[in-house]
């Protein structure tokens, strides 16, 4: 176990390194200067070049590619992620404002998913073909094919004009007043919880569905044991490792791949925060979501693949 | 003293009889109703997108500013848009953007994923180890937000959407096709046609590739609605198609929402067009799945 551990969390370092140094070619390969966006010209559109060189020297634009490459790399060692070139603020505090609400969301649109998900999946493969089946399926379907930005904005609209209420702009964390928090949060964890859901529904019924061809379920229905013990108890537990590696990687992505719900949303996460930083061809900004985001990504699927072995002890780690 | 053993007559059992295409088409539709419904719908859309300029009943990029936000009514039978264009127009030609890059950009990132998937399995050694990092790299980035970074330096216009959209495809392809192409490599027909000389193109070419092609079909409709879907989301962050193009994403981002309590029909049809389109290919998908996996056959 502990030479397999080592292993994955040495892997885990040419990979961080890979989206380390595609992040950043790409962030530089991206048409667009920050420094022509921040100074942004006189009324004629014109910028003084000695003005644009101060502002590339200031923020430390004019060094090789390498050497910016090389000290942003030494920075994420030291989990120092540098400075936002567009607020002046460091990258690390503006991560830290957006970062509660994200993971508000990426955690309650996970339990919304779980609790709606494995039943309904689980009733669908057992009634497989039946009308509950059918019904089950297509709304999982539905769910995946509805786009949330539409269904985002189809709420906002359903609740500005039948109720006149629009959610509250301002965050409010659930430690300082649980109901504006419930009130701003309830909508887009809905959201995204359905899609969520539909795609966890439907990998729980096809996995359920498989095992429950096995032998070992005909010997548990031969034993005479209830519906409830074969399915839950036999089917389930084996069906789960394909879901739990769902779950885990779509919880990852949530926590920074809200863009388009945040920005229907008018929520301010860390997904806003990636689009508007690459409009803004913040650099730092952009590099240090990217890698963060990236590094959820691997440690989750880490944590994943060691729960494997607690729900089927077949598998050992070498 | 040798044995005698009886000579058995041996007889062939009788092979089930071939179907015909137009058998095969109708049990797949007894077989799988839902799979049957989402095909008609790809079907009608296919229709829609091809005679788009036969049957929509305006110019989608003409304006009239005497008809800005009409109402659905007999003329405009899905009403106009600020600028007064048709919205079925718009929504017609928008399924030739759809499909578009439905069709090129999960075409190409699955191709493109397959082949890389085939030759890590079948070279294996540093190429496999160097391959299979890169495609690390590339799934650790959430699959919008690398399409964002590819659009951003492409700029937007329809040809790099695909380009943005097909990039993400490839290292789930190249998964997928990788672990099946490591077992089909194992297998014993790989090894004689080894033995009888066969180049290693030729084996990749004709013997493996061939043999990868179920998940890889299956990984191809999939990923059809997930592509229209992208498009979408990326046309809505302004970052896929330009205005005027009528594309669907773009129809429900900028002016949509504000005119929301207004003209609600210009941002609620393109957004059942979405929805309908990538519903049908998912529910096509997912029965091809049934259908195509021998697991699953049967059922």
């Amino acid at each position: 176990m502990r030479t397999y551990l080592t292993k994955r969390l040495l892997l885990m370092i040419p990979t961080l390194f890979g989206v380390a140094a595609v992040v950043f070619v790409i962030m530089r390969v991206i048409p667009g200067d920050v420094t022509l966006l921040i100074l942004g010209g006189d009324q004629t559109g014109r910028i003084d070049p000695q003005q644009l060189a101060a502002m590339r020297q200031q923020l430390g634009l004019d060094q090789p590619v390498a050497v910016q490459f090389g000290q942003w790399l030494w920075g994420v060692v030291r989990l120092d992620f540098g400075t936002s070139l567009w607020t002046g603020q460091p990258v690390i505090e503006e991560v830290l404002i957006r970062l509660p609400l994200s993971l508000e969301v990426a955690i309650l649109a996970t339990i919304v998913s779980v609790l709606l998900a494995i039943p309904l999946g689980m009733l669908a493969a057992v009634r497989q073909d039946s009308w509950v089946d059918y019904v089950i399926r297509v709304g999982s379907i539905g769910g995946q094919a509805i786009p949330s930005f539409w269904v985002g904005i189809l709420v906002i609209l359903f609740l500005v004009i039948y109720f006149g209420w629009g959610p509250p702009l301002e965050f409010t964390p659930p430690w300082v007043d649980p109901w504006a928090n419930f009130q701003q949060l309830v909508w887009p964890v809905a959201t995204v919880g359905y899609r969520y859901a539909a795609v966890t529904t439907r990998m729980t019924r096809s996995t359920v569905l498989e095992v429950l061809r096995e032998d070992y379920i005909r010997t548990a229905w031969a034993k005479g044991l209830r519906e409830r013990a074969v399915v839950i108890r036999h089917a389930l537990k084996n069906a789960m490792l394909p879901v739990i590696t769902l779950i885990g990687t779509e919880f990852a992505f949530l926590i920074g791949g809200l863009v388009v719900t945040e920005t229907v949303f008018t929520l301010n996460g860390v997904g806003r925060f990636v689009v508007d930083a690459v409009a803004h061809r913040d650099y730092p900004v952009v590099q240090a979501l990217v890698f963060l985001i990236a590094f959820c990504f691997v440690v989750v699927n880490l944590l994943i693949d060691l729960t494997y072995a607690w729900f089927d002890p077949r598998i050992r780690y070498h | 003293m040798s044995v005698q053993y009886p000579l058995v007559q041996a007889s062939a059992a009788p092979l089930a009889p071939r179907l015909t295409f137009a058998e095969e088409v109708t049990s797949f539709v007894w077989t799988k109703p839902l799979g049957a419904a989402g095909a008609l719908i790809i079907l009608m859309m296919l229709f829609v997108a091809v005679l788009a300029h036969l049957l929509a009943p305006y110019d989608p990029y003409l304006g009239d500013y005497a008809a800005q936000f009409a109402r659905p009514q007999a003329e405009h039978w899905l009403g106009t848009d600020e600028f007064g264009r048709d919205v079925l127009s718009r929504i017609m030609y928008g399924a030739r953007i759809a499909l578009f890059v439905g069709f090129t950009a999960s075409f190409a990132g699955c191709s493109l994923g397959a082949l890389l998937g085939v030759l890590s399995a079948y070279c294996g050694g540093t190429l496999d180890l160097l391959l299979e990092r890169v495609m690390d790299v590339l799934l650790a980035f959430p699959q919008l937000i690398l399409a964002l970074a590819v659009a951003s330096i492409l700029g937007p216009a329809v040809p790099n959407v695909v380009i943005a959209v097909a990039i993400p495809i490839i290292p789930r392809a190249a998964r997928v096709v990788r672990a099946t192409a490591l077992a089909v490599k194992e297998n014993q027909y790989v090894e004689a046609v080894h033995a009888l000389g066969a180049s290693q193109r030729r084996v990749v070419l004709q013997h493996i590739l061939p043999n990868v092609m179920a998940p890889y079909i299956i990984l191809l409709t999939a990923q059809l609605g997930s592509a229209i879907l992208a498009e979408a989301a990326l046309s809505y962050l302004g970052l896929g198609a330009a205005e005027p193009t009528p594309s669907w994403g773009l129809m429900l981002s900028g002016s949509a929402p504000s005119y929301a309590e207004k003209a609600p029909w210009i941002g609620l049809f393109p957004g059942i067009a979405i929805s309908l389109a990538v519903f049908g290919f998912s529910l096509f998908g997912d029965s091809l799945r049934d259908a195509l996996d021998p697991k699953l056959r049967g059922r």
